[in-house]
């Protein structure tokens, strides 16, 4: 059965960078690594931009603290919805990068 | 079923200068990862400013693969001296090879970001030239 029901979540910003350049390139890679089309969004109701475009996650500039909101539709929504919403909760894995100086 | 392995656009960094280029190739490594073939070249053949023809057919060379590659540039004559480049190139690659409009570290980071995705010449283009106010 095919849905229309887009899969939805969300995943509070925890690393100190916020969405920055480094972050997004991670969001879009992994993204990209799935057939679902994928949007983002700062709120529930929007505005929506593709997790797929580099460019437009970029300019997204979500600080620490903010909510990512997620909608993705097609095959694999489900698979992409939890693979972003763990690399949000994990920081984008870096916490050993630059600036990470205390445990 | 059976996948092709992927095959990625790769990216060519023109800079006036080789310290520029090299400083966006290590931001395009380290951001982006290895996924993407990746080459520069930067400074005329004295050492000085500039760029090369001859070098800039070097790195297309060694960032080629089947899907194509496209070229970041700074000012002016790295644009020209690209684009002398490629048409210097065989008919069959001559077709495969794009520069962009974009801004050359950004524009290197995100080519290369939507290379790595796996996307066709003309997407990694476009993503690139997108950075640029229409």
């Amino acid at each position: 059965m095919t849905t229309e029901t887009p899969v939805i979540a969300s995943a509070l910003l925890i690393n100190e960078v916020g969405l920055h350049a480094r972050p997004a390139v991670k969001l879009t890679q992994l993204a990209k690594s799935f057939r679902a089309a994928v949007e983002l969004a700062l709120g529930p109701e929007g505005p929506w931009v593709d997790a797929k475009s580099p460019v437009r996650i970029m300019r997204v500039k979500a600080p620490k603290g903010a909510v990512l909101h997620f909608r993705a539709s097609g095959g694999d929504a489900d698979a992409a919805i939890g693979a972003l919403v763990d690399l949000v909760g994990r920081g984008f894995d870096e916490a050993a990068g630059e600036g990470a100086g205390r445990a | 079923m059976t996948r092709k392995p992927q095959v990625n656009v790769g990216v060519v960094i023109v800079s006036h200068s080789s310290k520029v280029a090299e400083g966006a190739a290590d931001m395009v490594r380290q951001m982006v990862g290895e996924a993407v073939p990746l080459a520069f070249t930067g400074g005329n053949a004295d050492g000085g400013l500039g760029t090369d023809v001859a070098a800039i057919l070097a790195a297309i060379d060694r960032a080629w693969t089947p899907a194509g590659v496209v070229i970041l540039v700074d000012l002016g004559g790295a644009e020209t001296n690209s684009e002398m480049a490629v048409e210097m190139l065989d008919e069959a690659r001559r077709g495969r090879v794009s520069v962009c409009n974009a801004p050359i570290v950004e524009g290197a980071v995100i080519a290369a970001t939507e290379a790595s995705g796996g996307s066709p010449l003309e997407m990694v283009k476009r993503m690139a030239e997108e950075l640029s106010p229409q």
